[in-house]
């Protein structure tokens, strides 16, 4: 039994999805089924889809602080000012230096280096007008330092580079350091700038895995027949998490408690993913946190559309919730595309307020299941009720054969 | 273009480097720095943005000269006077 000391929880949630700048939005459109993936302008591709966040920046920042930085880092800014609101921690009298901020990302400093490319290209390459910028916005720390700048926070700060597996894979970092008792409060989650470069989508297409449709809200299909990939989006979700016993100390609103979690490596392809690692890592999670798969209410998968993906999450769930009769699945990309860095921090706190409403929102433009992504209780285009909501279980995985898994708890 | 064009084109970068800033009282003959938030980072936009707008290569020792309005005008009118509005 860990001590109040050891247990950690979410305490305050901010949110930029391409379908709700807050959770509550986020949620709403979730159980309505409302997309927020839109056409979409690349520079040298065209017309692309992508999941677009609509948020204020200038909520929190001011137009120099845009200007001066980037992308992620306005998204972090916003996610990271909402959380802390959201918290009711008294900002002032927090102490600043023993705050740390954790933030998972897929990849930074394509964007600007583009940017800068294309700047040169109007001087015939002249690189002495390659802005004196581009360093300060394209350091790998780059988005958890503008929210240490724009906050005032002299505690440590890391992004923390994890493909596609980042969002968990930053609170998995928070709930180390909190326990190492390095920090007493960690601004966590994930974060992505990813569709403001051309070369990410362009990559996808090279690589046959690159999402097309008529209507932007149906492109992205997981488990679907007629999948054909990933369709790129912005965003971030970042929470306030802290011990247990600071939480109850100050009377915090308590969201959940993360009971375990897991990352490991597949060690075997640059891109194709592995059923056996991913269940390796599920299974290690539901080991940490002391449960059995029948425990485990919802499954958020990490499926992203592509063909062999969708294949392999599927296969690891099989294998380790096979036999669990209630344990039901679901999918967010399906709504806003796949947010990259920020993807399992959204996934998560997606189906975060289950926990009070007690329904799993669905896996949406799902017409034909390919029977190779058969899921014995997979929620199919409606959400579905549960009734009593204890544990969801968050997947996300990314290139290079990274696997994290993170396991929440309703705290009681 | 003349000194009142030059100081036009100064306040359009500044207007664009320092978007928060209101401006409409600049004091030509005080530092910038005393007036507006103006880092060392800001001050190279305005060196680039004179760069790519008119191809001017401004060196470190002549920075100084670039502290206020009025100076930074009376800098560049010899290197600008000869350039058409606009362009």
């Amino acid at each position: 039994m860990l001590s109040d000391q050891e247990r950690i929880v979410i305490t305050g949630i901010g949110i930029a999805s391409p379908n709700g700048t807050n959770l509550a939005e986020f949620r709403e459109s979730l159980l309505a089924g409302r997309s927020g993936v839109v056409n979409y302008e690349t520079r040298y591709m065209g017309p692309v889809l992508a999941g677009v966040c609509r948020f204020d920046e200038l909520r929190y920042q001011k137009k120099k602080d845009v200007r001066r930085g980037t992308r992620a880092g306005s998204i972090a800014v916003y996610c990271a000012n909402e959380a802390v609101r959201d918290s009711g921690l008294e900002w002032d009298k927090v102490a600043r230096d023993r705050v740390g901020v954790y933030l998972g990302i897929t990849e930074h400093g394509n964007v600007e280096t583009e940017n800068e490319i294309y700047e040169i290209s109007k001087f015939g390459y002249d690189t002495k007008v390659w802005s004196h910028h581009h360093n300060p916005r394209t350091v790998a720390n780059n988005s958890a330092g503008e929210v240490t700048l724009n906050m005032g926070i002299t505690g440590p700060h890391l992004t923390i580079g994890a493909a596609c597996a980042a969002g968990n894979a930053g609170f998995i970092h928070a709930a180390q350091m909190l326990r190492l008792g390095e920090v007493d409060l960690a601004i966590a989650g994930g974060v992505s700038e990813s569709i403001h470069t051309f070369g990410i989508f362009a990559s996808f297409a090279a690589q046959g895995a690159l999402a097309t449709h008529e209507d932007p809200t149906k492109a992205c299909r997981p488990f679907d027949t007629d999948r054909n990939g990933i369709v790129v989006a912005e965003g971030g979700g970042i929470c306030t998490v802290e011990r247990l016993s600071d939480a109850k100390a100050r009377g915090a609103k308590i969201y959940a408690e993360i009971i375990g979690y897991a990352m490991n490596s597949d060690a075997k392809d640059f891109v194709l993913p592995d059923s056996n690692r991913q269940a390796e890592c599920v299974r290690l999670a539901l080991k940490r946190a002391k449960i059995n798969p029948e425990d485990v209410d919802i499954v958020s998968s990490h499926a992203t559309a592509t063909e062999q993906g969708d294949i392999e999450e599927a296969t690891a769930l099989r294998a380790v919730f096979g036999g669990s009769s209630r344990t039901v699945v679901n999918n967010t990309k399906s709504f806003i595309g796949h947010a990259m860095g920020a993807a399992g921090a959204l996934e998560m706190l997606g189906n975060l307020p289950s926990f009070d409403d007690g329904v799993a929102h669905a896996t949406i433009n799902l017409d034909n299941l390919d029977p190779r992504c058969s899921l014995p209780n997979l929620v199919v285009n409606q959400p579905r009720e549960l009734g009593n909501v204890r544990i969801i279980l968050n997947n996300s995985f990314g290139m290079l054969g990274i696997n994290s898994v993170l396991i929440i708890r309703r705290f009681e | 273009m003349n000194s009142e064009q030059i100081r036009q084109v100064i306040m359009d970068i500044l207007e664009r480097i320092a978007p928060d800033e209101d401006l409409s009282d600049l004091d030509d003959s005080r530092p910038f720095r005393e007036q507006m938030e103006l880092d060392s980072m800001d001050f190279l936009d305005i060196v680039m943005e004179l760069r790519k707008m008119y191809r001017i290569q401004i060196p470190e020792e002549d920075y100084p000269n670039l502290n206020t309005m009025a100076g930074t005008v009376e800098y560049l009118l010899p290197k600008l006077k000869d350039v058409p509005v606009g362009t």
